[in-house]
């Protein structure tokens, strides 16, 4: 019981470190008052770069900060549309979401002959026996990736930030009136970019801890569709942090469940039981957190002067 | 001279000329910087959609979901919904016209329009599930939508894989009775006489016999001319579009916001249905095949809006070339070893210039007016 308990748990945590970071970026975007759609796109061209650096440099940890950085360059695109062309961000979110993909394939058949699976890396981002001092119970056995440590650390510090320095308010009121901020002579476009970038970068790596922890290569399925989730999770989380993280270990949890009860006592399809974590978002979203509002000022293009 | 070049170019029909030019810069720089030959590649491309009268003809079929699925997200845009599950309702709708279409076998005048009735119904009740919990509960409708698509597709692999329904060996069901099918001239194609004939007109040899000629297209032009008169001919259109634009102002003027995000959302469902329903009829190989990723019939059909700038006409413009790019890739790589996805990279850079383009009215205003302050001076 205890360990099939701490199985789920290592497997919540597995799935939900990616998307935490994913969500944790669409979360610092959107409250900066832009909409990051583009997230699936970033994370492929982070996983896509995890896998390519990892296997060619052999360093995982170069892989994970290479992701980050290919996921930030997207980021730069949709940031220089979204704020310095006051383009419609969504526009430009679903683009980045065309671009992002398919130049993680591209690159990939460029890179290993035309096949669109590179080959594993080396090696994998370590992973922590945290209880590796009580010998002889279940919990020896218990280990967690190092991505699930990072994802926690930058919940916690995306938290502390927002609402705990003079920055963070800042952003926050980014996002809810640009224009007030302005006038009191912090800098909306570079504030905002920096923000935009930032969460490229957290998409990046969340992209590049899927093809360095979970899987160890990049497939085309490697990335389908946990940007969507983020992105959900966010919405979900009510634009806050810890909502946020909420969100992906409930999503993890569910992947969990369907794992666990696969060939189990019960004699439920598999497909049946792969629904479950959309449908438990769904009906938790009725019955528990209901409307959501966005930061005002979020999808707004700010325009200096205008009123 | 230089106002009416300006005056021009500030009109939406250049401005996704530009982008869609720009788009296809960038794909070239990226081929020559790979390694790739950008004129080879552009050529094959060129030859893939125009050198045969079946690439064209399969182009023009291939366009028919996307253009009515980017008229779904379309419509949904105007009333300022964003109708991201056009992917789920496009499959719950071939899911429900294969389960009929297998099950049933009328008559072919009572078969086809009960097919598609219940695939365009199961759409409609797919986006009217998203535009009720936006409506009662306020729940983002972007969620729901990417939630629904993951249920669709799971439920399509539950349908396809289950005993009632799956075929032996094979990655899907059985295939929709012959009835329920609007291919055209299918049965005269194989007899001895329209062999006879087509082997004497090799042009419509390669139209009808290489191809799966059907109609659908048509339909989808009526509906994109039908979806252009619902927004901006009637009572309810000026509704949906007063709510997408301003949802104060509306519910002032007295317009039921809530309940029109809820039509919009069923009519938006209801339209990706069709084009779920219409792909899975007007093909020669009518089966619900399990699904390892989306077909992404649903997320083209957001870009085809967006590269139409949500103009329900420009969607069928949008989606020829949309089908005509994702066809030639595919013989770009078995050709002449390009990556397929190049075409990607360029759909997406297109879409990405379409909304750095926007600008452009705002530059050519601006311009306008220093002119004409220059010559009050």
């Amino acid at each position: 019981m205890l360990s099939s308990l701490l199985i789920a748990l290592s497997i919540t945590l597995m799935y939900s470190a990616p998307l935490t970071l994913a969500a944790i970026g669409g979360v610092i975007s959107e409250r900066s008052g832009v909409v990051n759609i583009g997230i699936e796109g970033m994370m492929s061209i982070g996983a896509l770069t995890g896998a390519v650096v990892g296997y060619f440099t052999h360093s995982a940890w170069l892989g994970l900060l290479c992701a980050g950085l290919a996921g930030g360059v997207l980021a730069l695109l949709h940031a220089i549309a979204s704020i310095s062309f006051r383009a419609d961000q969504t526009v430009s979110g679903i683009a980045i979401n065309l671009i992002g993909p398919g130049l993680a394939m591209f690159l990939s058949r460029y890179f290993f002959d035309g096949a669109s699976i590179t080959y594993p890396v080396p090696e994998k981002l370590p992973k922590l026996a945290i209880f590796s001092y009580l010998k002889g119970t279940p919990f020896a056995n218990f280990n967690i990736d190092v991505s699930v440590v990072l994802a926690l650390a930058v919940v916690v510090v995306t938290w502390f930030v927002l609402y705990k320095t003079k920055w963070g308010l800042r952003i926050r009121a980014l996002g809810e009136h640009p224009a007030a901020v302005d006038t009191l002579g912090v800098p909306v476009y570079r504030s905002r970019y920096a923000c935009v970038i930032m969460s490229g970068i957290l998409a990046g790596i969340g992209g590049g801890t899927v093809t360095l922890a979970v899987i160890s290569q990049f497939t085309p399925i490697a990335i389908s569709g946990q940007g969507f989730i983020a992105l959900a999770a966010v919405i979900f989380g009510k634009w806050k942090p810890w909502g946020a993280y909420g969100a992906c270990l409930l999503f993890g949890f569910s992947q969990a469940l369907v794992i666990m009860l696969d060939g189990g006592v019960l004699h439920v399809p598999s497909t049946i039981l792969a629904m479950i974590p959309y449908v438990l978002t769904i009906l938790i979203l009725i019955i528990f957190v209901g409307r959501s509002s966005a930061p005002r000022a979020s999808g707004v293009p700010y325009e200096k002067g205008a009123r | 001279m230089t106002k009416n070049i300006a005056k021009f170019l500030k009109t939406n029909f250049m401005c996704t000329c530009i982008a869609v030019f720009l788009g296809f810069i960038v794909a070239c720089a990226i081929l020559l910087i790979t390694g790739y030959s950008p004129s080879l590649s552009m050529a094959v491309m060129f030859n893939a959609v125009f050198s045969r009268a079946k690439f064209i003809v399969n182009v023009i079929i291939k366009s028919t979901p996307i253009i009515l699925t980017g008229l779904s997200v379309t419509l949904a845009f105007k009333s300022g919904l964003f109708n991201m599950g056009a992917e789920g309702q496009f499959i719950a709708s071939t899911i429900a016209a294969s389960i009929v279409g297998i099950k049933c076998n009328f008559h072919p005048l009572i078969q086809i329009p009960l097919v598609i009735c219940v695939g365009v119904l199961a759409g409609a009740l797919m986006g009217g599930i998203v535009g009720w919990l936006k409506a009662k509960c306020g729940i983002h409708e972007v969620i729901t939508s990417i939630m629904l698509n993951w249920i669709a597709l799971y439920m399509c692999n539950f349908v396809a894989n289950s005993e009632m329904f799956h075929k032996p060996d094979s990655d899907g069901t059985f295939p929709i009775n012959h009835s329920g099918q609007t291919l055209l001239f299918y049965d005269w194609k194989f007899s001895h006489d329209g062999r006879e004939y087509l082997q004497a007109h090799p042009i419509l040899n390669d139209i009808i016999l290489k191809t799966d000629f059907n109609l659908n297209f048509l339909v989808a032009v009526v509906i994109a001319v039908l979806v252009w008169v619902i927004i901006y001919k009637t009572k309810k259109g000026y509704e949906f579009r007063a709510s997408g634009l301003n949802p104060d102002a509306a519910r002032n003027a007295g317009i039921d916001v809530t309940r029109n995000i809820f039509y919009t959302m069923l009519i938006s469902g209801a339209l990706s249905g069709l084009a779920g329903v219409l792909s899975l009829t007007g093909s020669s190989t009518p089966v619900l095949h399990v699904l390892s990723v989306f077909e992404n019939y649903g997320f083209n059909g957001l870009s085809v809006a967006l590269i139409a700038g949500a103009s329900p006409i420009g969607c069928i413009f949008a989606g020829l070339m949309f089908s005509a790019l994702i066809y030639a890739g595919q013989t770009l790589q078995s050709k002449i070893g390009t990556p397929s996805d190049i075409v990607n990279i360029m759909i997406g850079t297109i879409v990405f210039f379409v909304a750095l383009v926007r600008i452009i009215p705002v530059w050519v205003n601006r311009y306008l007016q220093k002119e004409e302050r220059k010559n009050a001076q």
